[in-house]
């Protein structure tokens, strides 16, 4: 899933300073799930812009909307009454929520909430783990499952590097180096012969350096 | 006006503990302060922050959750659950700027009757200090407000 942090209180109220009349949208999907942008954390949110708001003297309205997703034009669509009663729109999706909802609404002042951080899983209740990069070209055939792109800090193909110490990354204490799970896991599994091949240079294209990415199936385009 | 300043104070109690030791306190016939209005839950970890924001942003002037003894909820950990949601929403009373003092997490047991009263007093007292809530609306829609939350 697309994993979030909300961003501060006080920068959100500085982005409707100005609003008489708000509509916050949630998102009911990844950021359901990473608790994040869903129905519960829109409540929060609403319910603490109106108490800040009245505290300060300037009551604000605000409308309470949740999608099945912001990424898709039909559900987006469903807004526009709602949208066109208010100051500014809200939202509290990945990046490419308050992006769709601008295209859909392009009279419309639109406002993240949120700020989009990584791919990632829930590796227990409330720990959010960063583990792919969308770097366009996969490459965990060769390393029995273990990302080097979206978990080594340095991004290595052929680790790991100096500044690997009893299986912690130098970067940070907390960061896992992920070549020395690589270099395990292979000789657990009587695999360790095949880091003795080296990996070419990756393309970097496919991951965005060749420009903004578009994926396009022809056998699920309309026609007309 | 500040001298005729009666909090008004919500309590979630679990039913296993903090509402068994208000029965009790009844029983024992202690005197609390009529400000605490208390709600009956299951568990304090069926607490959710919604509820607290609800009440504070409902004109409360001072919310407070009581659970069983850290160890002892008969849900295993239902009160650690409600002490890391009541911090929450202090957290989220610091950023809108109101006194976060304002919510607070309690442990007791059912045999505890003195007790409940003795945090009835100390919540009132604290409330009394900090002075009412500026969210609060004193006519009616405040009550009406204050009363759905419970």
């Amino acid at each position: 899933m697309i994993v979030a942090d909300r961003k501060p209180l006080a920068e959100i109220l500085s982005f409707v300073a100005s609003c008489r009349r708000i509509l916050i949208v949630g998102c009911k999907g990844c950021v359901t799930v990473c608790n994040v942008g869903g129905q519960k954390e829109v409540e929060i949110l609403a319910a603490s812009l109106r108490m800040a708001r009245r505290l300060a003297g300037d009551p604000l309205e605000i409308g309470e909307a949740l999608l099945e997703r912001q990424c898709d034009p039909e559900y987006v669509a469903e807004l526009r009454e709602r949208v066109s009663s208010c100051d500014t729109v809200v939202s509290m999706a990945c990046g490419v929520g308050p992006q769709f909802l601008a295209e859909a609404f392009p009279e419309q002042r639109v406002v993240p909430a949120l700020n989009t951080t990584f791919f990632g899983g829930a590796v227990r209740h409330g720990v959010w783990e960063e583990r792919c990069a969308g770097c366009g070209h996969c490459v965990l055939e060769r390393f029995d499952g273990l990302c080097p792109i979206a978990r080594c800090s340095k991004n290595l193909l052929n680790g790991p590097c100096g500044g690997s110490a009893n299986g912690v990354c130098e970067v940070h204490p907390d960061t896992v180096c992920i070549w020395d799970r690589i270099v395990r896991r292979k000789t657990a599994r009587g695999r360790l012969a095949d880091l003795k091949a080296i990996v070419p240079p990756k393309d970097w294209r496919p991951a965005g350096h060749g420009g903004p990415r578009r994926r396009v199936r022809e056998d699920l385009t309309r026609t007309s | 006006m500040t001298d005729a300043f009666e909090p008004r104070i919500l309590a979630y109690c679990c039913r296993y503990c903090a509402y068994a030791a208000a029965d009790l306190a009844g029983s024992m016939r202690l005197a609390y302060p009529p400000n605490v209005r208390i709600v009956q839950v299951p568990c304090t970890g069926r607490i959710d922050a919604l509820f607290l924001l609800r009440a504070i942003e409902a004109g409360a002037d001072g919310v407070y959750v009581a659970g069983c003894l850290e160890g002892e909820c008969h849900f295993l950990e239902g009160n650690l659950r409600a002490r890391k949601r009541v911090d929450f929403v202090k957290g989220v009373l610091g950023e809108i700027g109101l006194e976060p003092e304002r919510v607070e997490m309690f442990n007791l047991s059912s045999a505890m009757g003195p007790r409940f009263a003795e945090i009835a007093r100390d919540m009132t007292e604290r409330i009394r200090r900090l002075g009412p809530s500026p969210l609060r609306t004193d006519d009616a829609s405040g009550e009406t407000a204050l009363g759905r939350c419970a």
